[in-house]
């Protein structure tokens, strides 16, 4: 499923002393099973963002078209937008917090069964779902509450992606877990982008991440996109990353050193080990003229 | 979603009933509480509903955004205005309407009372703001001050009021965050069968039951580790200060009480 923003503006607490620009002129198309990462520094309006994907926010100006829809700011109230959040799932900041059934079968069904799939599929799907997500079948019968925070955050996906949405909007969800976890979640993001076409967007702040699975990047910059590209490019000028407050994945960052200390050049900025380690060697082969 | 409450919270700005101490706005608001039931005719409304207006004029707050923020009020002030109208049955009939009779009594009665209610919660609401809730809390307790020599509790109750005031944000924050993200997994909070929006509410209120639950943990556990033992031979960093505008402002309170007893039918 393809989501157009066209010229949206956001402005929360609209007519009041709060009144808030939090988003304005942003363009951007999400391609159907495409992998984006959105970055951004804090308060830049990612999050913001990410919720007019599935209409929790509705624009103040401009549409945003998800699909066939087209979500336009006029005051008029949208009807049937439970389709539009079967689709189009998202994984708050800290998605623990949402839960709140008696066992984690319960809550992992809960979405499911909100859009109208049976008991018995929703429990099917919520096993594969679990399964997913590294726990073990048994917590199924579990309280959530009686789960460590890293096995909670999984539940919390877990109902996400039981939902069988099309598009996958991910709010940090890796944001207080240990790196371990971190790699284990996002890699399985990454599979499920993979073997489903899951269209995913990726609000992250390790860059590593961004360089690692995204397709497309957005730079998000006081509420507007700044720069948008793919990962190549964007990290090739990483001097307009760092004077935005933001970061070079470490092996771009291993790059600059090298290039700096040793003057060595490179012809592309690496985005994985593997790529720098490449790019290392062909660089001594070439003998260092570009 | 709920982006338009106002009740509670403190905007900031720099005006003349910003800058007076809390001591005397809650005394104000007090005594304009006791002062507005002394008003009962045209004039006296007329003189309180002057006093209200300049109060608003002077704290620099926007009109619109208090007018917004009490819609929700408003619906109930109506409300009242309407019972009164259909069943006080004084003075002459002015108006029929088949069987419903609309009677002079009752029109002044429903006005007088709805603009009562419109006055009292409009001046409340200026004082939470604009006082933080700190300040009010600091004037609330030394203004109780005198009642500790009966071992009433008034720094405990002050330290309550604070922290309920403080969370007040916080969990209107949450809750419109869980909201979002029980929205995110199909649930309707705004149509559809009342039943369901009944039932919609189980998946929003455990959430915020558990992390306000789990926040007073933390607080108390902060407090403690921060050597917090109670009121007992506690300092203030905040010193309040009455200032001759504190003074003016009570002596307008005391010229309007003295006009509403004078004037009153
Ligand atoms: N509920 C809200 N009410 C008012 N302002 C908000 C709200 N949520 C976010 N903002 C403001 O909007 C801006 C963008 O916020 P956000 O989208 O959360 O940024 P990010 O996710 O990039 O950190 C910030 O300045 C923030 O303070
Ligand atoms: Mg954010």
């Amino acid at each position: 499923m393809r989501i157009t923003l066209e010229d949206v503006e956001y402005r929360y607490s609209v007519n009041t002393p709060f009144e808030h620009l939090a988003l304005h002129d942003v363009n951007m198309t999400i391609e159907p099973g495409t992998y984006t990462a959105v970055i951004g520094h804090t308060g830049s309006g990612k999050s913001t963002l990410l919720q007019h994907l599935n209409v929790l926010l509705r624009p103040t100006k401009g549409r945003v078209i998800i699909g066939e829809r087209t979500i336009r700011a006029q005051k008029k109230k949208e009807k049937n937008l439970k389709s539009i959040r079967q689709k189009v799932g998202i994984v708050f900041q800290f998605p623990e917090h949402q839960l709140f059934e008696e066992t984690v079968e319960k809550d992992i069904c809960f979405g499911p069964m909100n859009f109208g799939v049976p008991e018995a599929k929703a429990k099917e799907l919520a096993r594969i779902a679990l399964k997913q997500v590294g726990l073990e079948q048994e917590i199924l019968k579990k309280s959530p509450f009686d789960l460590s925070g890293g096995q909670m955050r999984r539940v919390a996906i877990a109902g996400v992606i039981a939902m069988e949405p099309d598009v996958l909007v991910l709010d940090e969800p890796t944001a207080g877990l240990d790196p371990r976890g971190r790699k284990e979640i996002m890699d399985m993001f990454y599979q499920l982008h993979k073997d489903r076409g899951i269209s995913t967007i990726l609000v992250t702040h390790s860059m590593e991440d961004a360089a690692r699975y995204a397709d497309d990047i957005i730079i998000m910059h006081k509420g507007t996109v700044y720069q948008k590209g793919k990962p190549e490019e964007i990290f090739s000028k990483p001097d307009q990353l760092l004077e935005l407050g933001l970061d070079v994945p470490d092996t771009v960052r291993f790059q600059l050193m090298l290039q700096r200390e040793m003057g060595i050049r490179f012809a592309r900025p690496s985005l994985s080990l593997e790529d720098l380690v490449a790019d290392i060697k062909e660089a001594m082969e070439r003998g260092n003229r570009l | 979603m709920m982006d338009k409450m106002i009740f509670g919270r403190y905007v900031p700005a720099d005006s003349a009933i910003h800058k007076m101490d809390p001591r005397a706005k809650l005394m104000l608001v007090f005594l304009f509480v006791c002062t507005i039931f002394l008003a009962n005719n045209v004039v006296t409304y007329g003189l309180v509903a002057i006093f209200t207006i300049g109060l608003i004029i002077l704290s620099k707050i926007p009109p619109r955004f208090l007018y917004n923020g009490l819609k929700p009020v408003f619906l109930l002030i109506v409300f009242t205005f309407l019972l009164h109208i259909l069943f006080t049955k004084e003075g002459e009939v002015i108006f029929e309407f088949g069987i419903l009779n609309i009677y002079e009594g009752g029109l002044k009665q429903g006005a007088f009372i709805s603009l009562r209610f419109t006055f009292l919660i409009l001046v409340t609401s200026l004082l939470t703001l604009t006082t933080t809730p700190i300040s009010i809390t600091d004037g609330m307790e030394e203004l109780l001050n005198p009642f500790k020599k009966w071992k009433l509790p008034i720094h405990e109750l002050a330290l309550m009021m604070s922290i309920s005031l403080r969370f007040i944000p916080t969990l209107m924050e949450e809750t419109d965050k869980i909201m979002k993200a029980q929205a995110a997994r199909g649930v309707d909070f705004t149509s559809g069968p009342l039943k369901d929006r009944v039932k919609s509410i189980v998946p929003l209120l455990v959430p915020l039951f558990v992390s306000s639950f789990k926040r007073a943990e933390e607080l108390a556990t902060a407090m403690e580790s921060r050597g917090y033992r109670g009121g007992e031979g506690r300092t203030k960093y905040r010193q309040l200060s009455w200032n001759t505008r504190d003074n003016l402002l009570m002596a307008a309170l005391v010229v309007l009480a003295v006009l509403l007893f004078l004037l009153r039918s």
